[in-house]
């Protein structure tokens, strides 16, 4: 345990060590200060039933934010670590290769949910200025964050995935990218195919993290997305263990 | 303290390392040596539990390296050939977390952390950023991280690579302290230093062993005897040799001058010495003499002759 915390404890530093988390912090909190502006005029507008965490994690700005992270997060973890050459010190350090692996993962994991402090400070901003709930209730928050959390894991993992898989940044950039854009796709699929039977539906509902949001972000808690957003998480991992173990073993 | 048997290591149909066996002893150090492509970093990564042998088994300290790696790390400090480290961490911050990793309880952190800094010279750049470091530097954060955890055995990838004589000289003298409490296997293409550090020396060579023994063993095996010097006041350096050829033991002379002095170099039959019989010659003729001497033979002739009698 100790070596876990003292490898995850240098993920989270090399995580904040380097220039490109600053500029992935500025542009998030830029976009989603513009996100969130997006969302207030929206409530202006349409004097309904949205709340304003329901319009702040709705947008377009939002899951255009939200894809574009993960890749840019994830890339170095493993990739890095070969091209400086430093795997060879630390796989020769006695830790085992699911420390490491975990380690890695949970230091991007941090760094992405840090990207979301700044996010609470709106919604409180919010209240102060219009003397309103920005949420319908409590459970609201605790949906949508949830689900920022559950997506999260996912598609931290899938960038891992793809860090591993090559010694390259930029590579594993795209892969990540491409994977995560397609599963976001796949979860849009029944608004290309309208015509599209029940089943594409159902199918198109179980992966869809636009609807999952939507739902928790109104406070509607539905097992089924956790089960898969959790489910997912420990394959990818599992997946990112063995490619980790493979491409060791083999070079 | 290492045990190898028949290692072998294949990458693709190139086979790097071709069934060697060899034994360390528990405080030796042994020199690694060979050419470019030799298999010396094969093996030491092997060794050092990163690569995985294709046949054949190593040991350190009575541990698999492969199949009991974890407990077999513990008993190694590695330096890789290129050093690689955390450009983005500070020096003490890395030894910390490469102590932490290797387990070093936390009472004794600061403890050992300090012993290295001091031992490696690193006390005036702990605070700097490794990325800033020039390579002499990194190169001793490397050593101190590999003895961090008080190894038994220390594997040293070409150590002292890229530096300065004098950074050289520092490594090799950090080294040479070392031997008191560690084993030390260390890999290098420069033969003074083998010389002057290892208690025995490993020739190898496109992936086989071609030698193995002490540098002095070596020498004497081979039967390369070092060349004589003799300096003396002669009236006729050519009469001089011819009777200089005469003495038992001579294989070859040739004379040059400098100013009133005669500059003889004998080459001694193999085996012989005849320094003893000059000197009387020398007193018999009634020659004054400057210096006679006899060059001991490098390990460098050793190494040439061992790796090129492959080749032809």
């Amino acid at each position: 345990m100790r070596r876990f915390l003292t490898l995850l404890g240098r993920e989270v530093g090399s995580a904040f060590h380097q220039p490109l988390a600053y500029v992935v912090l500025f542009f998030f909190l830029l976009i989603s200060g513009f996100n969130f502006h997006a969302g207030v005029t929206l409530l202006n507008k349409s004097a309904g039933s949205t709340t304003m965490v329901e319009a702040f994690f709705n947008t377009v700005y939002f899951w255009f934010a939200f894809v574009l992270v993960f890749p840019l997060i994830t890339m170095r973890v493993f990739a890095e670590e070969v091209k400086l050459g430093t795997i060879e010190t630390l796989m020769t350090a006695p830790v085992r290769d699911g420390q490491v692996v975990f380690a890695k993962y949970f230091g991007a994991l941090f760094f992405y949910l840090v990207l979301w402090v700044p996010s609470l400070l709106y919604f409180f901003v919010f209240q102060w200025i219009t003397a309103m709930s920005a949420a319908g209730a409590a459970g609201s928050y605790l949906g949508a964050y949830s689900m920022l959390v559950l997506i999260g894991m996912f598609y931290t993992a899938i960038g891992c995935l793809a860090s591993a898989l090559t010694d390259n940044q930029i590579v594993a950039a795209v892969i990540a990218f491409a994977g995560i854009l397609a599963l976001f796709f796949l979860g849009l699929l029944s608004l290309f195919l309208p015509g599209a039977g029940p089943f594409v539906r159902e199918l198109t509902y179980y992966v869809s993290p636009v609807q999952h949001m939507m739902d928790f972000s109104r406070g509607i808690f539905d097992t089924r997305p956790v089960v898969f957003y959790l489910s997912s998480t420990l394959l990818v991992l599992f997946a990112v263990f063995q490619v980790f173990k493979y491409r060791r073993w083999k070079s | 303290m290492i045990k190898v048997e028949q290692l072998t290591k294949c990458y693709g149909p190139v086979k790097a390392v071709d069934s060697i066996d060899f034994e360390v002893a528990k405080g030796e150090i042994v020199g690694f040596l060979g050419p470019n492509g030799a298999g010396k970093s094969t093996t030491m990564k092997i060794l050092a539990g990163f690569l995985p042998p294709t046949s054949g088994r190593a040991e350190v300290a009575g541990r698999d390296v492969f199949s009991e790696s974890l407990r077999a790390r513990e008993h190694i400090g590695y330096l890789p050939e290129n050093v690689p480290l955390y450009p983005d961490m500070r020096v003490h911050e890395y030894l910390r977390y490469r102590a932490a990793l290797k387990g070093v309880p936390g009472r004794r952190m600061n403890e050992r952390v300090g012993d290295v800094l001091e031992l490696c010279g690193l006390g005036d750049v702990e605070k700097k950023i490794i990325g800033r470091l020039s390579k002499g530097y990194r190169q001793r954060v490397g050593l101190a991280d590999a003895m961090v955890h008080e190894p038994d055995l220390l594997i040293l990838d070409e150590p002292t690579i890229g530096l300065d004589p004098n950074q050289i000289r520092l490594v090799r003298d950090l080294i040479r302290n070392l031997k008191r409490h560690h084993t030390i296997l260390l890999s290098t293409h420069i033969l003074p230093e083998v010389e002057m550090l290892c208690s025995r020396v490993i020739i190898i060579n496109k992936g086989r062993i071609e030698a193995l023994d002490s540098p002095q063993n070596l020498r004497a095996r081979l039967g390369v005897a070092g060349q004589i010097f003799l300096e003396a006041r002669v009236p006729d350096a050519k009469a001089a040799a011819a009777e200089i050829r005469r003495i038992a033991g001579v294989d070859s002379v040739t004379a040059r001058a400098d100013g009133a002095w005669a500059i003889f170099t004998i080459q001694p039959a193999p085996g012989a010495d005849p320094r003893e019989a000059l000197y009387e010659h020398a007193v018999a003729a009634k020659w004054p003499l400057r210096e006679l001497s006899r060059s001991a033979v490098s390990l460098e002739q050793v190494f040439a002759e061992v790796t090129h009698a492959e080749e032809n």
